[in-house]
C-alpha cells in the first residue's frame, strides 16, 4: 500500500516536471508567434532595412538572416575542421590517459566560459590581427564558442562505437588512420552530424560573441572582412526602440530564427536516415 | 597433409595489468591444418590467439613478451610492421562485425587498403571470396546493400570473406560459431574443413564436439597454462594429463 503510494507520488512529481519543461516550451512559442506573426510579411524576409526602417518604415531583416545563416554556417565549418582532429586523436591515437584527461577538462572548461567572453577575447584577436569587426571575427569568435561542444559531442558518439567494429578493420591490416577515416568517421557519421548541428544551433542563437566581433550593418553580406548583421542582434536592437511597430518586428525575427532552427533540425534528421543505411547496430 | 610447423610460439607470456593471461606458453603451430585451442573459459585460449596476430596488442594496459614466429620471424620484433603482420594472419571474430558499407564494399575493403585500385581486379576478388565463404549464391543480386542488413549468420560468412580477400595465410577463429544458429554454424564449420588446404586455421572453442569435428591438432589450456597439446586423436583418446582428462570428462570448468 506504501509502496505503490510512494510510487505514484513520484511518477506524478515526474510528469509534473515534463508538464513544466514541455508547458514553458509552448509558452515560448506562443508568444513569439502571437506576438511576431502580425509583424511578419514577405518584405521583411526578402529585403533589408531601408532607411527610417528602425522608426516604423519600410524595409526587412534579410541582411541578419543571411548574414545569420552566413555567421553559423562559417563558425561550424570552421570549428568542425577542428574539431574532427582533435576527436580522432582523442579516440583513436592518444596513448597517454592524463594527456587526454588534461584535454577533456580543459574542453569543459571552455564550454562553460560564457559566450560574451569569447565576444571580447575574439575582439582583442581581431585587434591584434589589425581586423575590425567583420564576418570573419564573427566566424572566428563562434568557432571557438562551438569548438568545445563539437567536441564532446562527438566524443560521446564515438564512444558508442563498437571495439569490435574497429578490431575488425585492424584484423585486415588497416592503419589507425584507414580505421579511423573509412570505419570509424562513416558509423559515426549520424551521431557527428547530429553535434553539427547541436553546434549550428548554439552558434546562431547567440548574440553575445558576434557584439564585438561582427558588428552590424543594413547591407547583406558581400565580404569576410566587412561586418554582417546576424538575427540575436536584430531582435536585441528593434527590442530596445521605442516604436511599437519596430518591437512586433523584434519578435517576428525571434520567429523567423527559430523557424530556422526547426527547418535545420528536420532536415538535419531526414538527411541522418540516409546517412544511417550503412550503419552497423 | 604436411606436417611443416608454421607458426613457433616460445616463451610467451601476456598480462593485463596485474593479470596473467597467458604464461610461458610454448607450442608449434602445423601448416595447412586445423589447429583447436580448447580448455575452460578465462584460461586465456583467446588472448593466446589474438597474440598470434598482435591483435591482443589493441587492449589498454597489455604486456606481452616472448616470441612468436611466424615464417623464420617473430613477429614482436620492433621493425616488424604490424599491418603486414595482421594482413597474413586473419581473424573470424565471435561475433560477425560488418564494417559499415555495402557487402561489396565489405570484401574489398581489405584488398582496397593494400593497394588494389582497379574495379576490374576488385569484382574479380569479391566473387571469388565470397564464393569461397558460400554466400555468393544468396548475395549476388544485392551486392550494394548494406551488410547490416544480412541475416547473423550471412553476416558471418561475409565476415569470412572479407577476411580471405587480403589472401592470408592463416586464419584465427575466436569461437566464430558461437553466436549462431546451429545450421549457420555447420556451414561455417564446412567451410573451415574446405579451406585448410590452403590455409593455416587456428580456433578457439569452448564446444569440444566441435573440436573432435574439425581438429587436427588440439592445445588444451587451463589458468593460463598450456597442459597438453598434440595431434587430435591423441588428445582426445589418449591424454596424458590428468587435468585434460578431467575437462574432457566435464569435470573441468
Amino acid at each position: 500500500m506504501n509502496k505503490h503510494f510512494e510510487e505514484r507520488l513520484f511518477v506524478g512529481l515526474m510528469l509534473a516536471s515534463l508538464a513544466f519543461i514541455v508547458g514553458v516550451l509552448i509558452l515560448i512559442l506562443a508568444t513569439v508567434l502571437i506576438k511576431g506573426l502580425p509583424a511578419l510579411n514577405l518584405a521583411m524576409l526578402t529585403q533589408t532595412p531601408r532607411g527610417g526602417y528602425y522608426l516604423g518604415k519600410e524595409g526587412g531583416i534579410l541582411n541578419a538572416i543571411t548574414g545569420s545563416l552566413a555567421l553559423a554556417g562559417g563558425a561550424t565549418l570552421l570549428s568542425c575542421l577542428m574539431a574532427l582532429p582533435v576527436v580522432l586523436y582523442l579516440q583513436v591515437f592518444a596513448k597517454n590517459a592524463r594527456l587526454v584527461e588534461l584535454a577533456r577538462l580543459s574542453l569543459d572548461v571552455l564550454w562553460g566560459v560564457p559566450s560574451i567572453v569569447y565576444g571580447a577575447f575574439g575582439f582583442t584577436l581581431l585587434l591584434f590581427l589589425g581586423l575590425r569587426a567583420s564576418l570573419l571575427g564573427g566566424i572566428i569568435a563562434l568557432a571557438l564558442l562551438e569548438l568545445p561542444i563539437l567536441v564532446r559531442a562527438m566524443e560521446e558518439v564515438m564512444l558508442m562505437i563498437p571495439f569490435d567494429l574497429k578490431e575488425a578493420s585492424y584484423a585486415l591490416g588497416a592503419t589507425r588512420l584507414e580505421t579511423s577515416l573509412r570505419v570509424v568517421l562513416r558509423q559515426a557519421a549520424p551521431g557527428l552530424f547530429t553535434a553539427l548541428l547541436l553546434a549550428f544551433g548554439r552558434a546562431i542563437g547567440d548574440a553575445a560573441a558576434v557584439l564585438f566581433t561582427a558588428g552590424y550593418t543594413d547591407r547583406l553580406p558581400t565580404s569576410l572582412l566587412r561586418p554582417v548583421a546576424s538575427l540575436p542582434l536584430a531582435v536585441f536592437f528593434q527590442l530596445g526602440t521605442p516604436v511599437p511597430e519596430v518591437r512586433e518586428r523584434a519578435y517576428a525575427s525571434a520567429l523567423v530564427l527559430t523557424v530556422i532552427i526547426l527547418i535545420i533540425s528536420l532536415g538535419a534528421r531526414l538527411l541522418s536516415r540516409r546517412l544511417t543505411k550503412y550503419m552497423i547496430r | 597433409m604436411t606436417n611443416e610447423t608454421l607458426i613457433q610460439i616460445r616463451n610467451l607470456n601476456v598480462t593485463y595489468g596485474s593479470q596473467q593471461a597467458v604464461q610461458e606458453v610454448s607450442v608449434d603451430i602445423p601448416a595447412q591444418q586445423i589447429t583447436a585451442i580448447i580448455g575452460p573459459s578465462g584460461c586465456g585460449k583467446t588472448t593466446l590467439l589474438r597474440s598470434i596476430s598482435r591483435l591482443v596488442e589493441l587492449v589498454d594496459g597489455v604486456r606481452v613478451w616472448g616470441e612468436v614466429i611466424f615464417e623464420g620471424q617473430n613477429i614482436y620484433d620492433p621493425r616488424v610492421d604490424v599491418t603486414e603482420i595482421r594482413k597474413r594472419i586473419g581473424l573470424l571474430a565471435q561475433r560477425p562485425f560488418p564494417l559499415p558499407m555495402s557487402i561489396y564494399e565489405n570484401v574489398a575493403y581489405g584488398p582496397h587498403i593494400h593497394g588494389i585500385r582497379k574495379r576490374q581486379e576488385l569484382d574479380a576478388i569479391v566473387e571469388k571470396q565470397l564464393r569461397a565463404a558460400g554466400l555468393w549464391d544468396e548475395v549476388q543480386s544485392r551486392l550494394h546493400a548494406p551488410a547490416s542488413a544480412l541475416s547473423i549468420g550471412q553476416q558471418q560468412r561475409l565476415c569470412l570473406a572479407r577476411g580471405l580477400a587480403v589472401e592470408p595465410e592463416v586464419l584465427l577463429c575466436d569461437e566464430a560459431t558461437s553466436a549462431l544458429d546451429p545450421i549457420s554454424a555447420q556451414r561455417i564449420e564446412d567451410r573451415l574443413l574446405e579451406l585448410k588446404r590452403d590455409y593455416t586455421i587456428v580456433l578457439v572453442t569452448h564446444i569440444l564436439r566441435q573440436a573432435r569435428r574439425l581438429a587436427d591438432y588440439v592445445i588444451f589450456m587451463y589458468l593460463g597454462e598450456l597442459i597438453e597439446h598434440g595431434p587430435a586423436e591423441q588428445v582426445f583418446n589418449h591424454p596424458r594429463e590428468a587435468r585434460t582428462r578431467a575437462y574432457l570428462q566435464g569435470e573441468l570448468y
